[in-house]
């Protein structure tokens, strides 16, 4: 049975749930509010209508139309991001942006205005949206591009799911050779050497995108892996690949992720041998790691996890970046997945669009109650300082006026949320 | 099989079973009441299948007698000739509704009953001339035992399941395969207000094991299997004792 939780695992039982299956049929009628519903992968709250409705757009799952001479594609929101490769990755198209899990679907990559890798060089996956259909409370149905409808184009991009359904959108997809990328890992030592290497780097590549070990404390603070990939060109052999799917059988009674845990996996990880040069690599492993464990959040288990993700401003660099890692190390909570990435200055037409230009990093924590949340207000201090901002998508826990300072189109935007719509999130964030 | 006629093609588990075939490069004719929904459906189809496969939509409405002659005819001409078909359509009668209105009892066993036997009928001349062939039915585990709270649409399906059985006698040595679906709970839009527990069935398990039972069984398949052991016990309480239970 499905149940509407956050990927972070944080329970919010709706009253109702409406599951969605006809893209022309009106929106129901609910004396309570209403939230759409994609995949359930954003890690906190903005995903969830705690004693409101659901609508879960899992059946609007259909393609409407692709062409494989131009690219582009347009298909109902709750279509996943796997869906659309399998279509288009074999007749040589790719999705223009991806995040980390090809598990989420149209409507929630566009109402969080999701990044990855390359959004150095392409930006978000909302700028390469050319048109969606918005379904209001009020039965209206507004066709939304840049051209046309243009205010509730931006609003709804990165608009947290709250300015009414998406039904439908179009896409265009980006060109690929085969399914491989050339990729290379680089270990540096510091942060300060991440930025050298970044700058130097980048420019060349289209994905880039480091891994942080944040336990190692001292010298070894802020060292690393580098990864850089490439979409190959034409092949005349391609290496055979075999994709694997395990899942983690059930939910161990406690975390499984823990100090000692972390501490191995993190030195074993930075020191691992690295190739010399370039490797060539499939899309899956290369972008999803993770997926290739479905439902691996379990193993944070039955208290589940955080995700902090924030970013701050590219001059605040290596010191910003420091005195975050140096607060997580006095706290003793470490991460598993910590992400470094630098974002580049394409902007979104999303007005509360997340991704803007500095260095984004990403940390996964298991749930230890207070001494966590304390840690977070810790890590805010330095986000503020810096000129940052928090991710809404990975978000549970941000003070409301945080969401204000890091969001100042919020004000205009709430003229474009749909009166009979709301979220967890929206809740709080909106609490005076 | 490389040519398949969909009745009730809207169904959601006719859907995910036709999106299966697209794949394995199967032609269809979807036949189905709603036309929005079926063209959106056929749409889909077309980008999964690209220009491999035919695709062709017709409307059909089950309780209009003169359109099952109508159906069979066209969708053998548009595909130049069929393989197989698979009937999914059908309603969940409301019950007590039912009871108090005969007119709307047999509105519903034209629905779930007359119009599917039918239209099997028809195609089973066509497949028996031609000596080959496969009729699959969507019936019900609701078919095997009349209880009180859906004895309606039991009943239909009971039909459905008894009319199969002898079409499965008759066409056995004729190279034609006769194929009864019984699925136990499935979700689906049909079962929308259900609170689903364990027992539930996602529309795409289902259709895959109509896609498998229509490449080679000949029989009654229950989806997921486990109901065939269900069906077993409930078929076999003495109706003695049955009739004061409250199933
Ligand atoms: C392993 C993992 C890695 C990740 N990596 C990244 C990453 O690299 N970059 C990144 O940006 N994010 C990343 N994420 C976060 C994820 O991409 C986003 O949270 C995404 O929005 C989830 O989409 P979903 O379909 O699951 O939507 P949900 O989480 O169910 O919903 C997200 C939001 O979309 C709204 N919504 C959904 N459908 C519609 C619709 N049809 N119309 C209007 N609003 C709608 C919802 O109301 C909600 O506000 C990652 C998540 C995981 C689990
Ligand atoms: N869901 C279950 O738990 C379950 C269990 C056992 C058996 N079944 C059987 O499985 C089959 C498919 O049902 P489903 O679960 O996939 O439900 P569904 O998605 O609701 O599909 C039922 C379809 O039947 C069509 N239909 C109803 N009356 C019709 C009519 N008069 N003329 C033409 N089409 C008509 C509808 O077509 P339009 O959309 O075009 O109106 C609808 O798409 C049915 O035979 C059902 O009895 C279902």
């Amino acid at each position: 049975m499905k149940r509407y939780q956050s990927w972070g695992r944080i329970d919010a039982e709706p009253s109702r749930v409406y599951a969605l299956s006809d893209r022309q049929m009106a929106l129901p009628t609910a004396s309570f509010s209403m939230l759409p519903f994609g995949n359930g992968r954003s890690y906190g709250d903005v995903g969830l209508n705690r004693g409101g409705a659901l609508l879960d757009t899992a059946g609007l799952d259909r393609f409407i139309d692709f062409d494989p001479a131009s690219g582009i594609l347009r298909c109902e929101a709750g279509v996943q991001l796997d869906h659309i490769l399998s279509l288009a990755v074999p007749q040589g198209w790719f999705l223009p942006v991806t995040p980390g899990t090809r598990f989420v679907t149209v409507g929630g990559a566009i109402a969080n205005d999701v990044h990855g890798k390359n959004h150095h060089v392409a930006g978000s996956f909302g700028c390469h949206v050319r048109q969606f259909e918005l379904l209001r409370s009020d039965g209206s149905r507004r066709l939304c591009s840049p051209q046309h409808d243009a205010d509730w184009f931006g609003a709804t991009i990165g608009g947290l799911g709250l300015t009414g359904l998406i039904t439908w959108a179009e896409l265009q997809l980006r060109r690929i050779a085969n399914p491989f990328l050339w990729t290379e890992a680089i270990r540096f030592r510091n942060l300060q050497q991440f930025i050298e290497l970044d700058a130097e780097v980048a420019p060349r590549h289209e994905y880039t995108v480091a891994w942080l070990d944040c336990l190692a404390g001292g010298a070894g603070r802020g060292r690393g892996i580098y990864f850089v990939g490439d979409h190959a060109p034409s092949l005349t052999q391609l290496p055979l690949y075999q994709a694997r799917r395990r899942r983690l059988p059930l939910t161990p009674p406690w975390s499984l992720v823990n100090g000692l845990s972390l501490r191995a996996f993190n030195q074993l990880y930075y020191h691992r041998p690295l190739a010399t040069g370039q490797t060539l690599t499939h899309y899956e492993p290369y972008f999803y790691p993770l997926d290739s464990l479905l439902e691996w959040n379990r193993m944070y288990g039955p208290r589940g996890f955080y995700q902090y993700q924030c970013v701050v401003a590219p001059e605040a660099g290596a010191q910003a970046l420091d005195r975050l890692l140096q607060a997580i190390a006095r706290s003793g909570q470490g991460s598993f997945l910590a992400v470094l990435k630098r974002f580049g200055d394409q902007a979104s037409p999303g007005w509360l669009s997340f991704p803007r230009p500095g260095y984004t990093l990403a940390l996964d924590f298991p749930n230890r109650g207070d001494a966590t949340l304390q840690l977070f207000r810790e890590l805010d201090a330095v986000v503020l300082d810096h000129g940052g901002a928090i991710y809404p998508a990975k978000d549970a826990t941000m003070p409301a006026e945080h969401f204000r300072h890091y969001y100042p189109a919020w004000q205009r935007f709430s003229a474009f949320v749909d009166p009979a719509f709301s979220s967890s999130l929206w809740r709080r964030v909106m609490a005076a | 099989m490389k040519k398949i006629l969909i009745v009730g093609a809207n169904s959601a588990i006719a859907a995910a079973a036709a999106r299966q075939w697209v794949g394995q490069g199967v032609s269809l004719v979807l036949a189905g009441r709603n036309p929005d929904r079926l063209s959106a459906l056929a749409a889909d189809l077309h980008v999964r299948g690209g220009s491999a496969v035919k695709i062709v939509e017709a409307i059909y409405d089950a309780t209009d007698r003169t359109a099952h002659a109508a159906l069979v005819e066209g969708a053998w001409n548009a595909l130049q000739g069929l393989d197989g078909v698979l009937i999914a359509h059908g309603s969940l009668p409301d019950q007590k509704a039912c009871e108090a209105s005969v007119a709307q009892t047999l509105m519903e066993l034209e629905t779930n009953a007359l119009s599917v036997i039918a239209v099997a009928s028809l195609l089973a001349n066509r497949f028996e001339a031609q000596g080959r062939g496969v009729i699959a039915v969507i019936g019900s585990v609701a078919g095997d035992r009349g209880r009180q709270s859906n004895y309606v649409y039991g009943a239909a399906k009971g039909m459905v399941g008894l009319f199969l059985q002898g079409l499965r006698n008759r066409l056995s040595r004729k190279g034609v395969r006769v194929v009864t679906i019984k699925p136990g709970f499935v979700d689906t839009p049909m079962t929308a207000s259900f609170k689903k527990g364990a027992l539930w069935a996602s529309a795409d398990q289902v259709a895959s094991g109509i896609v498998r039972a229509m490449e080679r069984a000949d029989g009654e398949v229950y989806l997921p299997g486990f109901w065939r052991l269900i069906m077993l016990i409930i078929r076999h309480i003495p109706e003695a004792v049955f009739k004061r239970m409250s199933l």
